[in-house]
């Protein structure tokens, strides 16, 4: 049901809209390049006989700018309508959210708790992003699979995380 | 020649059918299979979660156990698209054409059955391809220079990364891309670090665990975060005596078994164009030949039989320059020869002699694969069947589990969790412009290779550049790369015709 109504959000916008979401494809690309060119400069670009480490990044970064300026003049030349917007049509700022906060909350909970922790706050907060999943369902989930996580990685693979710190030596 | 192949071939069951081998090759079917059945689930994501367990493998088990992963998906990619009308991975999408049809008939068994027959029938063939093409190419290769060795691999990267999906411009973008960011870290030749920021952890460079993870594990996660509409599976009770096909449909289904075959192995030896395009390649084909085009879309049995043969004959030959040359024809195969090099093992034309049982035991391991799949799938189907309806919202919370135990096993280093959630979210920047970061892979897989060699023919060359065009080999390589580009140009500039004409393929 979600997915017919974010394809009809997006023919609506095709016919509409000229390739906007190109110019910042490019812009971005150019804008790397930039940088690695700049950045490449600092290091000794030497000869082509004896190539110094900022050779490759410049020559990379050169490349990579006329590409974004490519990207973007074909975008410029094309008279094919596209999606104008940067975001999808039904953004899903909650569930990205869940999606990021899942790892790093792994991250600060592995090095401060432990693997326990880490694992059932992983897996639970990445599990709320879901639109359809319940409280009752994630947790459940979350505590199967912390079960086989500990199990496969830290008795059977040996991962070095602590179960719990402080309490595990 | 053939005795020799013989006896490396026996040599290579030997090595594949040791115990231990022959279980991961089991494991990585098995998971294969499974990914390739659960829609939102594809084998890149898969094998990149993978990938940091292989790291305390012996070098032959984890290859052996990738591969399958790949190959296996494919089997269960098909059940997908035949039973539910989900093309969840691009190769199969000609196959739900007529495969759903089928299914909605009654037929679907019928469409499985043949599916299976025809993936074997291609796998077989794809692999005698690379047991006899593969030694050939080997012995080619090395007599090449860096020169030549350059030229290849811009033949290499640049088929990646403008016949893959998408735009052919923002393809050879996330190429270079991908090359930048195999530069990050230490050089080898002068001891500088670049480009790491002052970072002390990116002295060793990017990981390719979590380059892979955030590119095809965070970033579609993010992407498909509440977008899979829901599985509708009204017309998937399949069971196993449904599967035997009749003579009349096995005598309709078996030329076009044939071409098929053969049309993906030739595929296979064009890099860059993989399973996908050569199940569109010989559907297509199929449908002009036909007799009755007009049953084609309404429930053709060939229309079944002939992707799914070119398919398979495809996605094993990809192994061949994979293998043999050291070149990745596409991101898959990126990811299996990235596995090699984190073992310590040098892709090139010196692999498949330095390590025989690696070389020989992934192709005998194939047809190990390959009929265990076909035991997986045949009398298990109703299991698979099942597996369908499991939601999304179970898959993506343990896979983001997966990826983050994954990257700190790798290195028992949090940083690079942190780095693979960056990488995630630019990746999803990345996919939201239209880029498909698949070859961002490819070029950080060559990219160290490609500059040391770059390097060195320089060197050889004195800084004469014209090196080049007069070697050759090297010249006909680089006439192949501007012939490339001269296709796209041409193709860009014909492009609302022949848009018309993609559409009235499909």
């Amino acid at each position: 049901m979600i997915g017919t109504k974010k394809l009809a959000g997006d023919s609506a916008l095709t016919t509409q809209s000229k390739m906007k979401r190109d110019y910042y494809a490019g812009a971005l690309m150019m804008l790397i390049g930039l940088g690695a060119a700049v950045e490449g400069s600092s290091y000794h670009i030497g000869t082509l006989v004896r190539m110094g480490p900022g050779f490759f990044p410049v020559a990379l970064g050169v490349i990579l700018i006329l590409l974004g300026l490519m990207i973007a003049g074909t975008a410029f030349a094309s008279t094919e309508g596209g999606d104008e917007r940067f975001l999808p049509g039904n953004p899903q700022w909650f569930g990205w959210l869940c999606l990021i906060g899942g790892p790093v909350l792994f991250i600060i909970l592995g090095v401060y708790a432990g693997m326990i922790p880490a694992i059932f706050a992983c897996v639970f907060v990445c599990a709320l992003g879901d639109k359809t999943s319940t409280l009752k369902g994630a947790l459940i989930m979350s505590a199967g699979v912390t079960v086989f996580g500990v199990l496969l990685f830290s008795y059977l693979l040996g991962v070095p995380l602590p179960l719990l710190r402080g309490i595990t030596p | 020649m053939i005795e020799t192949a013989l006896q490396n071939l026996w040599f290579g069951f030997g090595v594949a059918l040791e115990p231990h081998n022959l279980m991961y090759c089991f494991l990585g079917v098995l998971v294969g299979n499974l990914v390739g059945v659960l829609p939102g689930m594809g084998p890149v994501a898969t094998i990149s979660i993978l990938l940091p367990l292989t790291f305390g493998m012996k070098p032959v088990a984890a290859i052996l156990m990738l591969a399958g992963v790949y190959y296996g998906a494919q089997y269960g990619g098909a059940i997908c698209s035949i039973l539910l009308n989900l093309p969840t991975h691009p190769p199969h999408a000609v196959t739900c054409l007529d495969g759903f049809p089928l299914t909605k008939q009654g037929k679907g068994g019928t469409a499985l059955g043949i599916t299976v027959i025809a993936s074997f029938m291609g796998a077989s063939f794809g692999i005698t391809e690379m047991i006899f093409l593969a030694p050939f190419l080997v012995k080619v290769a090395l007599e090449f220079g860096p020169a030549e060795v350059c030229s290849l691999m811009l033949v290499g990267l640049l088929a990646g990364s403008t016949l893959a999906k998408g735009s052919p411009l923002k393809g050879v973008a996330m190429t270079v891309l991908g090359l930048l960011i195999g530069i990050v870290g230490t050089d080898i030749e002068t001891g500088t670090t670049r480009f790491t920021f002052g970072i002390l952890e990116l002295d060793d460079g990017v990981e390719i665990v979590t380059l892979a993870l955030g590119l095809f594990g965070i970033a579609e996660f993010m992407n498909s975060m509440n977008q899979t509409a829901a599985v509708d599976t009204k017309y998937s009770n399949v069971r196993f005596r449904d599967m035997f096909p009749s003579w009349a449909d096995l005598k309709l289904a078996f030329f076009p078994m044939v071409r098929g075959t053969l049309l993906g192995s030739m595929c296979a030896l064009i890099p860059g164009t993989g399973p996908t395009i050569a199940s569109f390649v010989s559907y297509a084909t199929e449908k002009k030949i036909s007799k009755t085009p007009e049953r084609f879309g309404h429930g053709a049995i060939e229309g079944v039989a002939c992707p799914e043969a070119s398919t398979h004959s495809s996605v094993q030959g990809d192994f061949i320059p994979t293998m043999s040359l050291g070149i990745p024809g596409d991101v898959t195969m990126a990811l299996l020869l990235g596995a090699l090099i984190i073992q310590g093992i040098v892709p090139g034309p010196q692999l498949i002699s330095q390590h025989p049982d690696i070389f020989w035991g992934l192709i005998a391991s194939f047809w190990i694969g390959n009929i265990l799949l076909v035991i997986l799938n045949v009398p298990m189907i109703g299991l698979w069947v099942k597996l369908l309806s499991i939601p999304y919202r179970y898959l993506y919370p343990s896979a983001m589990f997966f990826i983050c135990i994954g990257v700190y096993a790798a290195n028992n280093d949090m940083f690079q969790v942190g780095e693979t959630v960056a990488i995630g979210i630019f990746g999803y920047v990345l996919l939201r412009l239209d880029f498909h970061p698949a070859p961002i892979l490819l070029g950080f897989v060559l990219g160290p290779r490609f500059e040391e060699n770059f390097r060195r023919a320089m060197l050889i060359s004195r800084g004469d550049l014209k090196v080049f065009i007069e070697r050759p080999i090297s010249a006909a390589f680089l006439a192949i790369c501007v012939f490339l580009i001269a296709g796209q140009v041409y193709i860009w500039l014909r492009k609302p015709k022949l848009a018309v004409d993609q559409k009235a393929l499909v």
